[in-house]
């Protein structure tokens, strides 16, 4: 996974990011919150390097500082939904008679579209970040038990399960020695992205006026600010949105990148195996 | 056929009540009283009180979701808080707007991803493969609002070609129907683009290595020819499922993209009720579209079934 150039670059610019912004306090030169009305509206300047926004707040520091509540909600989601869809993934694989009602739970769950599920669940329960870490969570962990309970199904037969079984291992051994380690990879590289679509999905959701606390900064709500101002201040609503645009691409190389080291299939290795057998071949018939 | 189309039906059946479970739910989630909320902090007892009975809140849970099931059955989706009518009313007034754009976006995505799809493909073994996986992984990165606001830059402010904002019913011409869609249609495309080349591209790389295409190709038959009538009509099956993926996708977009292009379709109206705390509407409107999305997903799979009959003996 590591030899390939574009993953590296990916990670660092991840950590990169999360660096920045964690210590932004430390660094920025200009407070991201200080307001000064002379100052609205400036295009990007050897000062203000993104510019000003609509109260004359550095946009260049409100950028990064906007990072936290993205990363945050991330973080959060992709944990909780990882280990809520693998916990649920692993019990209705496992257990034929919780999987019927579970799997129609989960299938009712993924019958609405992430968003909207998301949408209508923050507009409920009102929009703080702790609400919308919980509306995200219900979006993407469907998914993730979806993946891990057909992870499970398709090892359920094999004989190192049954070895276990035989020898006396209590189900919640079976379950997490031998089937957890097993289906390890494609959980990992879900959660990479559900992770990324976390922060899209926090986003649209701060953009559409239904998500984080408008006073905080965030890309979304950065972007829902500058919308009227699109056509006298671009770099308003341009530099929020590279800002997500380059970490979203960053979790998806990332994901993409764990997947082709995890899975056997990936066209990379199928290509190095197939010149190595070539070499062999060209060698045992004499160089021909 | 008929055995595997009666069973798939039926299993519409479990679904369909977990959503409506859930969609019912969704005013219980509400911190405090929901008629306190709605009407705001000056309202009166009694206008509460009267709220809470126009709504059904009064009586016990179970009986409220009973009533709820009932209603849904006979198609009764209560009234709106904000403008009196019918919610099933409201949301039919805006589905045509919301119905326009997803089909144009649709054929958008077909037209767009299946050409660039086919190219990558004859063209695989050059530096074009990594270039279009590269650009594919960054259209699922970037978010589609900013995507319009970028467009909105480009078409509103720079070349003013397209409006930027506004919807023109079709009754009052196809011209001026499509001249406001095909902006806020093409970034709804544009987003699924990406993903549903990315899948087109797999399903073909697939099947251009099977023993069938090997067949073909020995017999003779031109490359192109290959590409076209074997490969991508065999990719084409599982590609039917993309379609599904892609409608959830729109449906999901189609609330952003209304909003910022001021198209007054469910989307917008969804949006609005939020606002305006129109629980009613609300739910209506996200059990509608689950519904939509439910049978979008039904007909994909029958239509799979038809085309593979391997699925229908599962």
């Amino acid at each position: 996974m590591f030899k390939k150039k574009r993953n590296i670059l990916a990670l660092s610019l991840l950590l990169l990011i999360s660096l920045a912004t964690t210590t932004a306090s430390l660094w920025l030169p200009l407070s991201p919150a200080y307001i000064d009305p002379s100052q609205r509206l400036l295009s990007p300047s050897e000062t203000y390097w993104f510019g000003t926004d609509d109260f004359g707040r550095d946009l260049f520091g409100r950028t990064i500082v906007a990072a936290r509540v993205s990363l945050l909600v991330g973080v959060v989601v992709s944990l909780v939904s990882t280990v809520l869809g693998t916990i649920v993934g692993l019990v209705s694989g496992y257990y034929k008679k919780a999987d019927f009602i579970l799997m129609r739970i989960i299938d009712g769950m993924l019958a609405f579209p992430a968003l909207l599920l998301a949408l209508s669940l923050v507009a409920a329960l009102g929009g703080s970040i702790t609400n919308i870490i919980i509306a995200l969570t219900f979006a993407f962990f469907p998914v993730m038990t979806r993946i891990v309970r057909s992870a499970v199904l398709q090892i359920n037969h094999l004989q190192y399960i049954e070895a276990a079984k035989t020898t006396g291992a209590s189900d919640i051994v079976i379950l997490l020695r031998y089937m957890l380690p097993n289906v390890l990879s494609p959980i990992i590289v879900q959660g990479t992205f559900i992770f990324a679509k976390a922060i899209l999905a926090e986003a649209a959701l701060s953009f559409l006026g239904v998500g984080v606390n408008p006073s905080i900064p965030t890309w979304g709500n950065m972007l829902q600010e500058s919308q009227i101002y699109v056509t006298i201040a671009p770099w308003f609503s341009i530099f929020p949105g590279i800002a997500i645009v380059i970490t979203v691409l960053t979790l998806n190389i990332l994901g993409d990148g764990i997947r082709d080291a995890f899975d056997p299939h990936s066209t990379n290795r199928k290509k190095k195996r197939f010149l190595r057998r070539r070499n062999q071949d060209v060698t045992l018939n004499g160089g021909s | 056929m008929l055995q595997y189309t009666i069973r798939r039906f039926i299993s519409v059946i479990p679904v369909m009540f977990i959503v409506s479970v859930i969609v019912f739910l969704l005013v219980h989630l509400t911190p405090g009283n929901p008629a306190y909320l709605i009407l705001g902090e000056d309202s009166s007892q009694e206008s509460i009180k009267q709220l809470e009975q126009q709504l059904g809140l009064d009586k016990p849970i179970v009986v409220q979701f009973f009533d709820w099931i009932k209603n849904i059955l006979t198609g009764d989706l209560g009234q709106s808080i904000y403008s009196s009518e019918p919610v099933t009313q409201v949301i039919f007034d805006r589905f045509g707007p919301t119905f326009s754009l997803m089909l144009l976006s649709l054929i958008f995505i077909l037209v767009i991803s299946i050409p660039i799809a086919i190219f990558v493909v004859a063209m695989r073994k050059t530096i074009l493969d990594p270039i279009f996986l590269t650009i594919s992984l960054l259209g699922v990165s970037i978010p589609e609002f900013w995507f319009a606001i970028l467009l909105v830059l480009a078409f509103g402010v720079t070349f003013p070609i397209f409006p930027v904002a506004g919807y023109a019913p079709i009754a009052e011409g196809v011209f001026s129907w499509l001249y406001y869609l095909i902006l806020p249609a093409f970034v709804l495309a544009a987003v699924e683009v990406g993903l549903i080349a990315r899948m087109l591209r797999d399903g073909m790389l697939e099947s251009i290595n099977q023993d069938y295409t090997r067949t073909v190709r020995a017999k003779g038959v031109r490359e192109s020819t290959v590409l076209m009538k074997h490969v991508f009509a065999n990719a084409l099956i599982p590609t039917t499922t993309v379609v599904g993926t892609a409608v959830a996708g729109l449906l999901g977009g189609t609330v952003i993209i209304e909003t910022l292009f001021t198209i007054p379709g469910i989307g917008q109206l969804l949006i609005d009720s939020i606002y305006r705390r129109d629980y009613p509407v609300i739910q209506g409107v996200v059990l509608i579209i689950s519904a939509i999305y439910v049978l979008i997903n039904l007909l994909v799979d029958l239509l799979y079934a038809f085309l593979d009959p391997r699925i229908r003996y599962d």
